[in-house]
């Protein structure tokens, strides 16, 4: 068993940043581990670009992003494992780790940051009915297929749902010479960025088909064809909408889950909203000296914000690391409130200026999000549009912490 | 085109199909199997709840409970023989009202006289058993158990395999004439000549049993549509979970069942169905599958879903008397040495090796089989490097390169695992293949991180081209082509 002082698991915009931040605040003696054969995380498969604009000012592609971190990381020397896998990680911080090239290993840490990153909602995790043939894939698996394998998966394409990488992959199989014939969204609004409504569908001519979803995939060895309804407000089938398209490829964008296999392991509690930990303001789990940034803690809309947060892990964990395991009390406890779907961090303490990051539940304009404490206005910041699919970050001086009345504030949409 | 000579034909590979190969196998007979599907056990074989039953619902004195009651003590052999999981994990029938009570107190009846073992327990052992269960009084079977279904009937065709079976896959019979004193089988691929034609082609039976001009058969397609859960939530059950069965039903009733992987199944529920392979899952069964898990066991929550599928039943109950009756195995009355199994629906995995000893025996009075001077009873599984104590998974990583790659991530599979399943003695490369030996893309994320990785151990390993990669045959290609401009 080898002692390390802190290991991050995941080599992708989250373990970089996170590893960059630790070592810039002392620590030297980091390890990251991650299962590809190189560093870089979803990123390397993300070849469009639209990353960087609020962290460099810049438009890179996804590789290009990640090798600004990745350079600094190995101008520190920083150890990154690669081609490695944990299977196993528990509360006490010890890891098991299986490598290709030596085989298992086994850590103990003094800190551990989780950036295991997210995987994709399935064809069985939204009940998609109908038989089990080829042709029915998810989005992010069909852009790396694309992307770094050259695999087209198919010629005649309907995408369910409009989550970003769903968008993406319309524009890039369309770039590919397949027929991309709609984009289907059982909401009423996309789940993708605007911009990329904008680049990969409108400038494409692909239909965007709000209130739709499918109600059946037919075909015996391959998809021929998929049955299309439109929904009511309740998400319900419309009897009499349906129709018929035929198609000989189904790709499902509809969500991006957080990968806390190992966190769970790890006695980690997780928030039943985000699917991620539930964290203090220092991005600690209820695990002392267990720390959680990225996808793996929430579902991001720009990797700039996974670079930010990453940072404060970081941060937080060399901390813990400098302090000899100090364990700071949170107690003021961080409520969803009305109109907003969750709130990071969900528990906070006193002392320090906060940055909450937050998702609606619905569309709407001109809205005010207020932070409340025993129904007292703390702070607020006014939008001219939220969106489910934009996150929503709001500041809170640490002068507004010092009156609060009771130990919990609210977060709300007016 | 030529013909090819057998002593026995088994049209069908399911498990009663492959389990009568391997029975075959042990006497010096030259027997052929017949598989229309790319891989054996697509159909209920690979899709039913694996339990292994303990005899409480067949008739008593029926063909059924025989058989069932000889497959229920000879399964743990079995699967031992063949490295295919077992765990007697016994069951729960659960009664929420007076009126189940009584009906338990039936089936403990039933099952007595056919000899299963079988108590009545009250709330406390209910929920010291299953503390998320709630009812007011249960049967307890303890030698209910579970298997997997698909690496069973796999393990016994190989085993056949090893033992000198041919079994030949995408092979579908298109008619059958007597010539001569012997059968002439019409396939897709060779014909071929056997002096025993065995039906056990399940859905198709009554097809089949047509050509030897039996056309008294009908199967009756009855579908039942399963949940599977993620493995996560497997501390919230530990038996098999079972309702007081539905009058006239037809199935069980929707129950839970632990799988040997450590998944929960809901399901099945019971409909008949026009087409015989419509294998859909619908939006409103699986609503009301989760609706009754819940009733059971609350903890259940949609979020824990990570696939739904589809089995079909071939009963030969028409959907307006419903119910069970009794398996059908008969010498056609035209041909002696034409035998036709037919409406063998649950419960079928456990009869299987019944129905084999019973079909051989009907074989050896007419035959007189002379056993072969070697049999070789064991056949052995890929190595589940996930399953192996560290130290013993050390060892193996530092050996063989192969173990040090996973490649599924959920069910923790490596390299080595998929080339093993690959190199199969049946020589079935499909994706559907792999998953049902290796067990790769049947995790939570469903392929979404290993599928890409499985086709470049295809494209590098095995030098097969993107056209070549399949889900299961026919024409399920996986993939258009290549990318625009891309050369090799």
């Amino acid at each position: 068993m080898m002692k390390r002082e802190l290991v991050i698991i995941g080599a992708g915009p989250a373990g970089l940043a996170a590893a960059l931040a630790a070592y810039d605040n002392g620590i030297r003696d980091i390890l990251i581990i991650e299962r590809e054969k190189r560093a870089g995380g979803i990123l390397n498969q993300c070849i469009h670009d639209g990353f960087g604009l609020h962290k460099f000012k810049e438009i890179l592609t996804g590789p290009e992003y990640a090798y600004r971190y990745l350079k600094k990381v190995q101008e520190r020397k920083i150890e990154i494992m690669t081609s490695t896998i944990v299977t196993e990680l528990r509360a006490e911080k010890y890891l098991k780790v299986i490598n290709e090239e030596i085989g298992i290993l086994e850590f103990k840490a003094d800190a551990v940051v989780l950036a295991m990153g997210s995987r994709e909602r399935t064809a069985g995790g939204i009940s998609l009915p109908g038989e089990r043939m080829a042709g029915v894939y998810t989005a992010g698996l069909t852009q790396n297929l694309m992307n770094l394998q050259n695999i087209k998966v198919g010629n005649n394409i309907v995408i369910l749902g409009s989550g970003d990488i769903g968008l993406i992959m319309a524009r890039r199989l369309t770039l590919e010479g397949a027929n991309v014939k709609a984009v289907l969204e059982i909401m009423p609004y996309s789940n993708g960025l605007n911009r990329n409504i904008n680049q990969c569908l409108i400038d494409f001519n692909i239909p965007l088909k709000l209130s739709h979803t499918v109600i059946d995939v037919k075909g015996k060895d391959r998809l021929e064809s998929i049955i299309v309804t439109e929904v009511d407000e309740n998400l319900r089938a419309i009897p009499g909408s349906e129709y018929e398209i035929e198609c000989d490829t189904l790709i499902l964008s509809v969500g991006l889950i957080p990968e806390n296999e190992l966190s769970k392991q790890a006695d980690v509690q997780i928030d039943d909203i985000t699917g991620g930990a539930l964290v203090k303001d220092n991005l600690e789990t209820n695990v002392p000296g267990i720390f959680a940034c990225g996808n793996v803690l929430h579902i991001h809309d720009l990797v700039d914000y996974v670079s930010d947060e990453a940072e404060n892990a970081g941060q937080a964990a060399a901390k813990y690391i400098k302090s000899g395991h100090k364990w700071r009390k949170n107690n003021i406890f961080v409520e969803a409130g009305d109109g907003i779907n969750y709130v990071i961090p969900q528990l906070i303490t006193l002392g320090k200026d906060l940055e909450f990051s937050m998702r609606v539940k619905k569309p709407a304009s001109d809205k005010t999000i207020k932070i409340l404490n025993n129904n007292e206005l703390i702070a607020k910041n006014t939008f001219k549009k939220v969106n489910p699919s934009e996150m929503i970050k709001i500041n809170l001086a640490k002068e507004k912490l010092l009156s609060l009345k009771t130990a919990s504030i609210k977060v709300v949409v007016e | 085109m030529d013909t090819q000579n057998y002593d026995i034909a088994i049209i069908g590979g399911g498990v009663v199909g492959t389990a009568i190969a391997r029975e075959l196998s042990k006497y010096s007979i030259n027997t052929v199997l017949l598989e229309m599907e790319s891989d054996v056990g697509q159909g209920a074989s690979n899709s039913n709840s694996g339990v292994v039953h303990a005899g409480f619902t067949a008739p008593v004195g029926s063909l059924k409970a025989d058989v069932c009651m000889y497959g229920n003590s000879h399964f743990e052999e079995l699967c031992a023989d063949l490295d295919v999981p077992y765990k007697k994990v016994g069951k729960l029938v659960v009664a929420v009202d007076k009126k189940q009570v009584a009906e338990l107190y039936n089936l403990q009846y039933i099952g007595s006289k056919n000899g299963a073992e079988l108590n009545i327990v009250g709330e406390d052992f209910i929920k010291k058993m299953e503390a998320n269960i709630d009812g007011k009084a249960a049967m307890y079977s303890p030698n209910s158990a579970i298997t997997s279904p698909y690496e069973l009937t796999i393990a016994l065709a190989e085993n056949a395999f090893q033992n000198g079976v041919e079994i030949k896959l995408n092979t579908k019979v298109l008619g059958i004439n007597k010539i001569n004193g012997k059968f002439l089988i019409k396939t897709n691929q060779k014909n071929i000549r056997a002096d025993y034609v065995i039906n056990s082609a399940g859905l198709y039976s009554d097809d089949i049993a047509s050509f030897s001009g039996e056309d008294r058969y009908k199967i009756y397609p009855c579908r039942g549509e399963y949940y599977v859960l993620d493995k996560n939530s497997s501390s919230l059950l530990s038996h098999l979970v079972y309702p007081v069965p539905p009058e006239n039903a037809g199935g069980y009733g929707i129950h839970l069942t632990p799988t040997v992987d450590g998944n929960i199944l809901i399901g099945p529920s019971n409909e008949y169905i026009d087409c015989v392979d419509n294998k859909a899952t619908t939006k409103d069964v699986m609503e009301q599958l989760i609706k009754e898990a819940r009733d059971f066991l609350p903890k259940i929550s949609q979020d824990m879903v990570i696939r739904s599928y589809s089995g079909i039943r071939s009963k030969i109950v028409p959907p307006e008397i419903g119910g069970f009756t009794d398996f059908v195995i008969e010498k056609s009355p035209r041909y002696d040495n034409f035998i036709n199994l037919i409406g063998i629906e649950s419960p079928g995995l456990t009869s299987a090796p019944g129905i084999a000893k019973y079909v051989v025996e009907m074989i050896d009075k007419m035959e007189n089989l002379k056993n072969k001077e070697i049999f070789n009873k064991k056949r052995t599984g890929i190595t589940k490097f996930s399953e192996l104590p560290l130290a013993e998974q050390k060892i193996l990583a530092e050996e063989n390169a192969g173990y040090r790659e996973l490649v599924c991530r959920c069910e923790n599979i490596t390299r080595q695992e998929i080339i093993d399943a690959l190199h199969n003695p049946l020589g079935v490369t499909t994706l559907k293949g792999v998953k049902y030996r290796a067990r790769a893309t049947m995790g939570r994320c469903q392929g979404g991180y290993c599928m890409a990785r499985i086709v470049k151990i295809m494209q590098e390993e095995f030098n097969m081209d993107l056209e070549q990669i399949q889900l299961t045959g026919n024409s399920s290609n996986l993939f258009a082509g290549q990318a625009k401009g891309w050369e090799k």
